[in-house]
């Protein structure tokens, strides 16, 4: 906002009640930094302006603007308003923000290109009216002077067209002719470049036929086709980039001078961090001072805090719950355990490209098909004449114009886009461009545990078990922790009413637990062993008071929800459901249980659960993999399809082909669904074609062909496969 | 024929007009966030966006 507008914004009475307008109109020229949010659960008119007029109400806030087809909003503002700020505020009234990394961001290579075609597109809309109000002319009978006059003013408004709007097309025949391919894109370009330069000859000496309408229009229909893929594509690509811009990298480096937060590319080994309670370790390292536990479950998929003291290791990934840690970095960067992994995981991802769509194989049939097809007539037709070479020339550009893979070019892109904008809407990212092709043939889905079907969050299970002194005790304790297991006993306290027990001096013991007194003796809330009990295999917090037997509270994982419903959809659709995890056979065991998956397996490697994937493929089966954590992400690559849930881990999200946004997990069924009628449609559109140019081939080969018969049908094969597409509901 | 004289001209002229109102659409960013616009206009707030400097 500049202070030029300033007049205009006060003179809207509207705005004069924001109260931070008058800050913003006294400071001017505020508008120093840029921060985008993404905003995954804005869908309507309330939302943009409850986003809009909450931003702006931050004092040092310039202007805010909400785009809802990409879910984010740019905000402007000075230096004195942080991104946690913002954040906070729209937290306060109810919309889920997260920052964008800047860096990640510069996307605007994608809007670039879009434009670009969009102009493209409308340029040959407009030269395709026109030619077409010319020809319909010449199509009900002019003649002479007047037909020679439409072509030449055709052709002037053609050639241009042609020659600008094919550009794409162009450029990718070339490149694939130069890498030896036969792509869709050389008959495209032949057949552009020939029917332009057919009519040019037809025009100066006063021929019948002209072809200009059929060229523009090839390239309208074709360009229509180009966009909507590369939008679907650009969308998906750019969620890609947003959600590895989720985790914005720092850290706080232990120098001589003091504490100071940097980079995480900046750290170097050999360096001392300090990793706070509730902070992720962004390096691998070993503990130099400091005791806590640590989560690993999206390492190795245990749903239990691990111990962590002075010696111990800990990896990139973990996340410090209790203590506060000093790690002396031993690898940083790439040479982490987690990055080493990304890149295993890129390696398998670019064996999964070699997957060709049914568009590749359409178009890998077709190419040299047409050619050999227009070649051959040029040759019979040639014989037949006696040689008249612009008689068969005519036949052969006739023959590449009415098979224009119009409709071939459009039946891919229209379906996909329909599919994922319908998916988009249930929560799910679509990266992959084949994706939904291959998520059809799945027949075995299999999932992980930790942080897939379940959310990762403990919660207490059995509070009315245990006597109500020890229920207020335990609750006292664990409200001085904010440890996972500790929160959800005070959260189930509060919800059942229980009163916590006056327990003094309260003290936590990272990494072991909660001790205090009460009514003059020690009690103690925290890990098995500290406590004196032998640790079972569930996921439990004992408690002792004085010197009576320590009593367990056993949690449970929550379940996701949706999972129950997803399951038994998958199951209602006929596909083998299977769960393999790296808890333990206890916690595994009873989620299964409770989901109905007989088919289960508990403390699992992440190398076997590749190697499981790996087998079931072998054995013939097409496998959906569902998981979050790196312990899933050679299983993820390794599958033929695979999906990951939002708050998986980067490299997770990076493998699997397509994202869940929300938390409820029973889109999946969902996207399984559509995924197969998306096929189907596709197959259909091919059909379609097919059967036009069965129709139409025959009568452009001998000769009676006309430009009003290639543009009826061109026009009506793109109709009737767009129309199809949209069936998609 | 000597209509004709006239009528190609207009009609093309017509048809560069709308051509040159969509570029000019174009570059102003009306087609970034469509499904934002169609929400926008049952809001009561003034809004004076698109502006401009908007553009990406």
């Amino acid at each position: 906002m500049s202070a030029t507008e300033t007049p205009s914004v006060l003179g809207c009475p509207a705005c004069i009640a924001v109260p931070a307008l008058a800050e913003r109109a006294g400071g001017k020229a505020l508008a120093s930094a840029e921060t985008q949010l993404a905003l995954p659960g804005i869908y309507c008119a309330a939302c943009i302006s409850g986003v809009e007029r909450g931003l702006m109400a931050v004092p040092g806030v310039a202007d805010a603007r909400v785009n809802l087809t990409l879910r984010r909003a740019r905000i402007r503002h000075d230096a004195s308003v942080t991104v946690e700020d913002l954040i906070a505020r729209l937290g306060r009234l109810g919309f889920e923000a997260l920052p964008l990394d800047m860096v990640a961001l510069s996307g605007s290579e994608n809007d670039r290109t879009a434009r670009d075609l969009l102009m493209r597109l409308g340029i040959a809309f407009f030269a395709m009216m026109n030619i077409m109000l010319l020809s319909v002319a010449v199509w009900s009978g002019a003649t002479g002077a007047t037909r020679d006059l439409f072509h030449l003013i055709s052709g002037a408004i053609a050639l241009p067209t042609v020659a600008f709007a094919g550009q794409p097309f162009f450029r990718s025949a070339w490149a694939s002719l130069r890498a030896g391919r036969l792509g869709m894109d050389v008959p495209i370009s032949v057949a552009l470049i020939l029917a332009s330069s057919i009519s040019v000859y037809e025009t100066f000496h006063s021929g019948e036929k002209a072809y200009f309408d059929a060229a523009v229009m090839l390239t309208f229909f074709l360009l229509g086709g180009r966009y909507l893929d590369f939008r679907t594509r650009a969308a998906a690509r750019s969620a890609a980039q947003q959600l590895t811009a989720l985790e914005v990298p720092r850290a706080v480096r232990l120098t001589e001078a003091g504490e100071e937060t940097v980079s995480v590319s900046d750290l170097r080994a050999g360096e001392i961090i300090v990793i706070r309670p509730g902070g992720r370790v962004p390096v691998d390292g070993l503990v130099e001072s400091g005791e806590s536990e640590v989560d690993r479950s999206l390492l190795t998929g245990e749903s239990l805090p691990v111990f962590a003291g002075p010696g111990s290791a800990v990896s990139a990934g973990e996340v410090n719950l209790t203590g506060r840690l000093l790690v002396r970095i031993t690898a940083a960067g790439k040479d982490t355990s987690l990055h080493r992994m990304a890149e295993l995981v890129a390696i398998a991802e670019s064996a999964r490209n070699r997957y060709t769509s049914l568009a590749d194989r359409a178009a890998r049939a077709y190419s040299p098909l047409v050619h050999l097809l227009s070649f051959a007539c040029f040759g019979v037709w040639m014989w037949i004449t006696g040689g008249d070479v612009r008689f068969a020339i005519n036949i052969s550009a006739a023959v590449l114009i009415i098979t224009c893979p119009c409709a071939l070019g459009l039946a891919v892109p229209a379906v996909v886009t329909a599919a994922s904008g319908r998916l988009f809407r249930a929560g799910l990212l679509i990266k992959s461009g084949t994706a939904l092709e291959r998520l059809a043939e799945v027949d075995t889905v299999v999932f992980d545990k930790t942080g897939t079907l379940t959310l990762g969050l403990p919660v207490l299970t059995d509070l009315r078990c245990h006597a109500p002194t020890a229920q207020s005790v335990a609750a006292a304790l664990a409200g001085a922790s904010a440890h996972p297991l500790a929160q959800a006993l005070t959260k189930a306290a509060l919800a059942a009413g229980v009163r916590p027990a006056e327990v003094g001096d309260l003290r936590e013991v990272p990494g072991f637990g909660v001790e205090g007194t009460w009514r003059d003796q020690p009690v103690r809330l925290g890990r098995a062993a500290w406590v004196g009990a032998d640790a079972g295999d569930t996921t439990a917090a004992w408690l002792r008071i004085g010197q009576a037997v320590p009593i367990a509270f056993t949690f449970e994982d929550s379940l996701r929800p949706g999972a129950e419903a997803l399951v038994a959809a998958l199951r209602a659709q006929g596909k083998a459901v299977r769960l393999l995890s790296g808890d333990v056979p206890g916690a595994v065991g009873a989620l299964a249980g409770r989901l109905g998956i007989s088919d289960w397996q508990a403390e699992v490697l992440p190398a076997e659960k590749a190697a499981c994937v790996t087998a079931l493929s072998r054995a013939g089966h097409r496998v959906l993999m569902v998981g979050d954590g790196l312990n899933d992400t050679a299983a993820l690559a390794a599958a033929h399809v695979s999906i990951s849930p939002a708050s998986a881990l980067d490299a997770a999200r990076v493998a699997s082909d397509i994202v869940l946004m929300g938390r409820d997990i029973l889109p999946i069924a969902e996207a399984l669904r559509v995924a197969r009628k998306a096929t189907r449609r596709i197959k259909e559109n091919f059909a379609i074609s097919v059967l036009y140019n069965l129709i139409a081939v025959p009568v452009a080969m001998v000769g009676l062909a006309t430009p009003l018969l290639a543009a009826l049908a061109m026009s009506l094969s793109s109709i009737t496969v767009t129309l199809n597409a949209l069936r998609l509901k | 024929m000597n209509i004709l004289a006239y009528l190609i001209p207009v009609s093309l002229g017509l048809g560069a007009i709308g051509l040159l109102a969509f570029l000019w659409t174009l570059k102003h960013g009306q087609y970034d966030d469509p499904a934002g616009d169609a929400a926008r206009i049952l809001q009561d707030d003034f809004d004076h966006h698109p502006k401009p400097e908007d553009k990406v």
